[in-house]
């Protein structure tokens, strides 16, 4: 027998990887690149600089020579000065030796909680529209991504029957996302307790990514992790980056119990060592007046939501008034066309990027993500240029 | 402060429209509450924030820093508002510390600052010194920078 003949060319890449799509996020970018002058409401960072002291910090500390490597878990002070901050702000109080985990970024953080959690087969639970991060990551994790779809009609809130119809003998873990990438949707006190409940009735571990828990804007945020007999179960996750405008530092942090913490701690320690010191210095300077840097900020997300809503309502687009971060997710599907040629159309017309909805899993469909990040003048210029568009695609 | 008055602190030509569907309120609410601010003297008035460096034009502006006797009756107020009429003051303000009124004073040149300075505010029955400071360059005005910096670029689209 020739075996040379009937060998195929193996295929080198991971077999688990190869059914995991790029991001939607990641394909639109390029084309949005490629057309000069555009207004983007298709970021999903803060338009603000980073706070000057912050900034002015970590030049110090570079001066001083803070350049070395720092302890796996990170610096011991600002492991101390964020359980002081996550006790004042999100009323859990966690241990800052053996509960504070400081990471690359809050991607950093989910990628650690959810591979320190999922054995092969698990199926996580997550809900839809979601942050584009978290199916790949299941999959990375070789578990089983279980969307949980959320509707227009009820604010984007996960309930307890959508995701109690999805959860078999084989759910594990429940990822929330509260207040909301891309939807802007939050969760009230009583939705955070029927979730606890539900994680506890069917034993599911819960992680909690709460990057924009300082973006609420009606209402106080309640986090999951301060529910009774929660704190054993969950992780928590949060960062700098949205509320101090500090995305390009890449810092975040996980909380947890102990041992889950020294789970995520083992594959941090021998793939990330640690997050880069500068950051953590400015982090550190970050929680030195947290109000006051982002109470100025917040005011300005409030007026601008308002008036992105208000937009929306004007043009006929349907849309849920936005309670967090700083995305709105108004429903085009009344026009005709699919979000993506949306999206493409307002881009190839008037020059505005928004991101289809499609992007943040199927029942995305219909939507198109607009972030209000951005100046005034940007957005008003958007919101005349896309109620033209509207106002054409849907009179012909 | 109110929402509104830190919006037109931040840009006074924002339009009423604009104004209303920020604040969540109709545009009738916000022009009413505009005009009795300015009833009340709470607004003051409207203006550009000019980069004047940019201007060809001559013109000088110092910073004087005036120690007064102050006066049995009404401290300081009666030499402040006689100093603030004149044209050429731009700013005024009581301080703490070495001196007691800081003045920002617009002139045509350096002559008619300080001729301003030796002639009218010197002169002032309460006036016991003054030191001037000529300006040279404006970095930053009314919360302004007034020279662009290179910026970054945000990524168009991000997650």
């Amino acid at each position: 027998m020739n075996t040379k003949d009937s060998k195929c060319p193996r295929d080198p890449i991971a077999a688990h990887l190869r059914d995991v799509p790029r991001s939607g996020i990641r394909d639109f970018f390029e084309i949005v690149s490629s057309v000069p002058d555009v207004i983007s409401l298709g970021i999903g960072e803060p338009d603000f600089d980073t706070p000057w002291h912050v900034r002015e910090a970590s030049m110090f500390a570079l001066e001083k020579g803070a350049t070395k490597y720092t302890s796996n878990m990170g610096l011991p002070k600002l492991r101390k000065a964020i359980a002081r901050y996550v006790g004042d702000t999100f009323h859990v109080s966690y241990d800052a030796d053996r509960e504070v985990l400081i990471t690359v970024g809050v991607s950093e953080a989910l990628d650690l909680a959810v591979r320190a959690l999922v054995n092969p087969g698990d199926e996580v639970l997550y809900h839809e529209p979601s942050y584009v991060s978290y199916r790949p990551l299941i999959q990375f994790a070789h578990g089983c991504p279980v969307p949980v779809e959320t509707r227009r009609e009820e604010g984007f809130r996960i309930t307890r029957d959508r995701l109690e119809e999805r959860i078999t003998e084989r759910s594990r873990l429940l990822i929330l996302n509260y207040p909301n990438n891309p939807t802007g949707a939050v969760l009230n006190r009583e939705d955070v307790r029927i979730m606890a409940e539900c994680a506890r009735e069917h034993d599911l571990m819960v992680i909690t990514d709460e990057i924009y828990a300082e973006m609420t804007y009606n209402g106080s945020h309640v986090s999951i992790a301060s529910m009774p007999e929660m704190k054993e179960r969950t992780i928590f996750l949060h960062g700098f980056s949205k509320s101090w405008a500090m995305t390009g530092f890449r810092i975040g942090y996980a909380c947890a119990p102990p041992e889950l913490t020294e789970a995520m701690m083992k594959i941090h320690q021998y793939t990330m060592l640690c997050a880069p010191i500068l950051s953590q210095e400015a982090a550190m300077e970050a929680l030195n007046e947290p109000d006051n840097d982002i109470r100025e900020m917040r005011d300005e997300y409030v007026r601008h939501r308002n008036y992105i809503y208000h937009a929306f309502r004007d043009m006929g687009l349907p849309c849920v008034e936005p309670g967090g971060a700083f995305y709105a997710f108004p429903y085009i599907g009344d026009t005709g066309i699919s979000s993506k040629d949306f999206a493409l159309r307002l881009l190839e017309e008037e020059k505005v990027a928004v991101v289809p909805g499609s992007a943040f899993g199927a029942c995305g469909e219909g939507y198109v993500r607009c972030s209000y990040a951005t100046s005034l003048e940007e957005l008003k210029e958007a919101m005349t240029r896309m109620a033209g568009f509207v106002r054409r695609i849907t009179s012909c | 402060m109110d929402e509104l008055l830190k919006i037109l602190k931040n840009n006074a030509l924002e339009s009423p429209g604009n104004i209303a569907k920020m604040l969540n309120m109709s545009e009738d609410e916000v022009r009413k509450r505009i005009k009795e601010y300015e009833k009340k003297g709470i607004i003051r008035g409207y203006q550009a924030v000019v980069n004047e460096d940019q201007l060809d034009i001559n013109r000088v502006m110092a910073v004087i820093e005036v120690t007064v006797t102050p006066e049995r009756e009404g401290g300081f107020d009666r030499v402040s508002n006689r100093i603030s009429r004149f044209p050429e003051v731009e700013s005024l303000y009581l301080v703490s510390g070495d001196y007691d009124l800081l003045l920002f004073v617009e002139g045509r040149d350096l002559k008619s600052v300080s001729s301003f300075v030796s002639e009218r505010l010197a002169t002032i029955e309460g006036v016991k010194s003054t030191v001037t400071h000529f300006m040279l360059k404006t970095y930053k005005h009314h919360g302004v920078e007034m020279e662009s910096q290179d910026e970054y670029e945000r990524l168009k689209v991000s997650p």
